[in-house]
């Protein structure tokens, strides 16, 4: 086995496969969670400045983090694509992720717009991370739309149910060529695990951790769970055993020479 | 007027720089849009905010799913 | 390891034939550079020539072991790495083992249909000197082009059998077999068939273009080995030497518009774990590029041919042949196998209940010799085959053993909309 495995993201190398959200955490706690998680790559939000409490929460992300700003709140790809420009332009380098809803309700990505923001960005330069509901189709005209990866949804965002859409996730893992990263759900770190075993490029992260009685040491947690799981994809699952019972004529009695 | 972060403010004729002193904007933290373009940081001087603009002014925060 | 002797010099040859025959035979730097393309041939871009030749070259099937196969045939999804172990010596063990495993996985996406077609061939004549075939241009045999009435002539015969897919093909000769020839035969095809293929010379994409709105659904090229430097001794002269150009083809084929293509390798000409290993990862490439196309995949055997009766596979006997086919579609389940007439009775029975989904009946593998081999009226004016066939049931005969050993015949699953 290759014993350097590196995930290369727009031209970048990173040895950690957990993406951690940022969202819902206490200040103080954010350093504590990157460094428990051992992550690479910290996803950040867009919003208007609040010039009441001047606190900015990149003084508590350590230096050698990844940025990854998201477009959350856009409701369609125009609206990406500010709130994508705007973040490029706060001067934390090119990567984006895109999350386009249009369901306040179940905050389901909205694919159609996805493709088009996609490719406007990935043309402008982003390296262009997109967020969305694990399609088949979709997935193909993102890769075509220049997307660095995409991003599949396990189960709806911020339910920690987990790989509700396994089998869609799959699909995408055997025919996508770029990295799939799980994005959305995943609740515990044994669902992480799982869709690591299962050929995931990396796991994206946040409420299950940032909602965690102690959040550092859940996000230690993930990330020795990825781990496992990455380690268990490399060295190729074993024989699961209980395939049906075998025809009782052989069928290769026919053969000659 | 000028819409500034969806508030009308009476703005006109300031430039974006004086504004952004004026209310304690952190200059590192932010990044600026007026009428759906992005203001280059070293243009903010120069830029002299007109009635009826619509400006945007944002800032990183915590976010994830 | 044996070796075909494919030389064979017709004493209806010229001497100055002769004497550039022999030329190409024994001094390959008489013959071109067959990695260029010739004037007129459309070279499209695409990666996947280069990902399936260095997939293939860098294949060491004797690495593999008992485990890795074992785990090859009971891994939910099968990788490349699980198929190379399917392929590799390891395997032969295994070999029932597999086939219980390719017969689940047809049946998942088949059911237990099988489709049943037949080959019309309206041209034999042939520019290329390809060495183990028996329509090569220096082989001595009875040349014969079918015109347009000869053709529809066939057609109504096959047509009047019941057959609604047949398979056109012509030997490989631009100037005899042109692309206007081959389109009104389509249009011929169409109103009489349900499904037309086309198994000729590769064209460019705009030829393709043209013949799909003929009438043809899907084309088959037979790249005959994978290993191009193998490919350089075996095709001596004419178009079909240039090796990429023949790659492409059924790219080119989707890019006119084809629902369908077909590939193979004929094996017996090189090693053949390798050229199986290519045959397939040329579908699974193509595939990923171009999903909504249908694949399908051939294994024809080496077989004897007029004027060289000893011409055989080698070392893929049944055996070996069978591990091909479930090793195809354990790591393919969607993807259409057909089993030549090549093979013998009891070996197609036994194939299309494991892993092959369409096999031809009433073959003739002559020209415009039909009505004899249907009807039983004698024809002197016919052209010669271009291999010996071992399986000669008609189509009665075959839809009538298909559906006793439990099969359902299909004669066609399209509908034109």
């Amino acid at each position: 086995m290759d014993n350097k495995d590196t995930f290369i993201l727009g031209g970048k190398e990173f040895k950690s496969r957990f993406i951690l959200g940022s969202g819902k955490y206490s200040m103080e706690l954010i350093k504590a969670a990157v460094e428990n998680a051992g992550a690479e790559i910290i996803t950040l939000a867009v919003r208007r400045t609040n010039t009441k409490k001047n606190e900015n929460i990149l003084d508590y992300i350590p230096d050698n983090v990844t940025l990854l700003p998201n477009t959350s709140g856009a409701r369609d790809a125009k609206e990406a694509v500010r709130i994508a420009r705007m973040s490029r332009e706060l001067g934390c380098g090119d990567f984006v992720k895109i999350e386009i809803m249009r369901d306040s309700k179940y905050l389901l990505p909205d694919n159609a717009e996805t493709i088009k923001a996609t490719e406007i960005l990935a043309g402008e330069g982003f390296v262009v991370l997109p967020y969305m509901y694990p399609d088949i189709y979709a997935a193909r005209s993102l890769v075509d739309a220049g997307a660095a990866a995409v991003m599949p949804l396990a189960s709806p965002i911020g339910s920690n149910k987990g790989l509700a859409t396994k089998d869609f996730i799959q699909i995408l893992i055997d025919e996508i060529d770029i990295p799939v990263i799980i994005d959305a759900g995943i609740g515990k770190p044994s669902q992480a695990c799982e869709a690591m075993e299962m050929g995931a490029a990396a796991i994206m992260a946040n409420t299950a951790i940032a909602t965690a009685g102690d959040i550092p040491v859940m996000a230690g947690a993930f990330k020795s769970a990825i781990e496992a799981g990455r380690n268990a994809y490399l060295a190729g699952l074993g024989r699961v055993l209980e395939r049906g019972a075998s025809a009782s004529d052989p069928l290769t009695g026919f053969l000659r020479d | 007027m000028v819409q500034i972060n969806g508030e009308s403010i009476d703005a006109t004729g300031k430039t974006l720089a004086a504004y952004l002193k004026e209310n304690n904007y952190i200059i590192e933290g932010i990044a600026v849009e007026c009428n759906e373009k992005i203001i280059p940081r070293q243009k903010y001087s120069e830029f002299i905010l007109s009635d009826g603009d619509i400006v945007e002014i944002v800032s990183f925060v915590g976010g994830g799913q | 390891m044996a070796q075909n002797q494919f030389f064979v010099d017709s004493d209806k040859l010229s001497s100055s034939a002769l004497e550039h025959k022999h030329l190409i035979e024994n001094n390959p730097s008489a013959r071109t550079n067959h990695m260029e393309y010739l004037e007129g041939m459309e070279k499209i871009s695409s990666d996947i020539m280069d990902k399936v030749l260095g997939e293939a070259g860098r294949f060491d099937y004797n690495k593999y072991n008992a485990e890795d196969v074992k785990r090859a045939i009971n891994n939910e999804t099968c990788s490349i790495e699980d198929f190379k172990a399917l392929l590799s010596p390891a395997a032969k063990p295994f070999l029932e083992e597999m086939a219980q495993r390719a017969k689940a996985e047809t049946s998942k996406h088949f059911g237990n249909t099988v489709y049943i077609f037949t080959p019309l061939y309206i041209a034999n004549f042939c520019e290329n000197y390809c060495i183990y075939c028996g329509f090569n241009c220096y082989n001595d045999i009875n040349r014969k082009k079918l015109d347009m009435q000869e053709i529809e002539h066939e057609m109504k015969i096959i047509a009047d059998s019941g057959i609604e897919e047949i398979l056109m093909l012509t030997g490989e000769s631009r100037s005899q077999s042109n692309i206007e020839y081959i389109g009104e035969a389509c249009k011929l095809s169409r109103k009489y068939f349900r499904n037309t293929g086309l198994e000729i010379y590769p064209v460019n994409s705009d030829e393709y273009k043209y013949l799909h709105e003929c009438g043809a659904d899907y084309v088959t090229v037979f790249q005959e080995t994978y290993d191009a430097d193998k490919y350089e001794t075996l095709h001596l002269t004419g178009h079909k030497r240039v090796f990429p150009y023949r790659f492409d083809a059924q790219e080119r084929a989707i890019i006119g518009g084809m629902r369908g293509v077909g590939i193979s390798a004929l094996l017996g000409l090189a090693d053949f774990r390798k050229d199986a290993l290519a045959t397939a990862l040329h579908a699974y490439y193509l595939q990923r590029k171009y999903p909504h196309v249908e694949y399908s995949l051939s294994c024809p055997r080496l077989r004897p041919i007029i004027n060289n009766d000893k011409i055989n596979p080698l070392d893929i006997r049944e055996k070996e042949l069978c591990q091909v086919l479930c090793a195809y579609r354990i790591f393919l389940p969607y993807v259409g196998i057909t089993i030549s007439s090549r093979e013998q009775k009891h070996f197609r029975d036994g194939i299309v209940k494991i892993a092959a989904t369409k096999i031809s009946a009433g073959v003739s593998t002559g020209i415009g010799d039909h009505e004899s081999k249907y009807n039983g009226l004698e024809d002197e004016n016919t052209g010669d085959e271009q291999f010996e066939i071992s399986d000669s049931r008609s189509f009665d005969e075959m839809y009538n053993d298909m559906a006793s050993e439990g099969l359902q015949p299909v004669l066609n699953d399209y509908v034109y909309v």
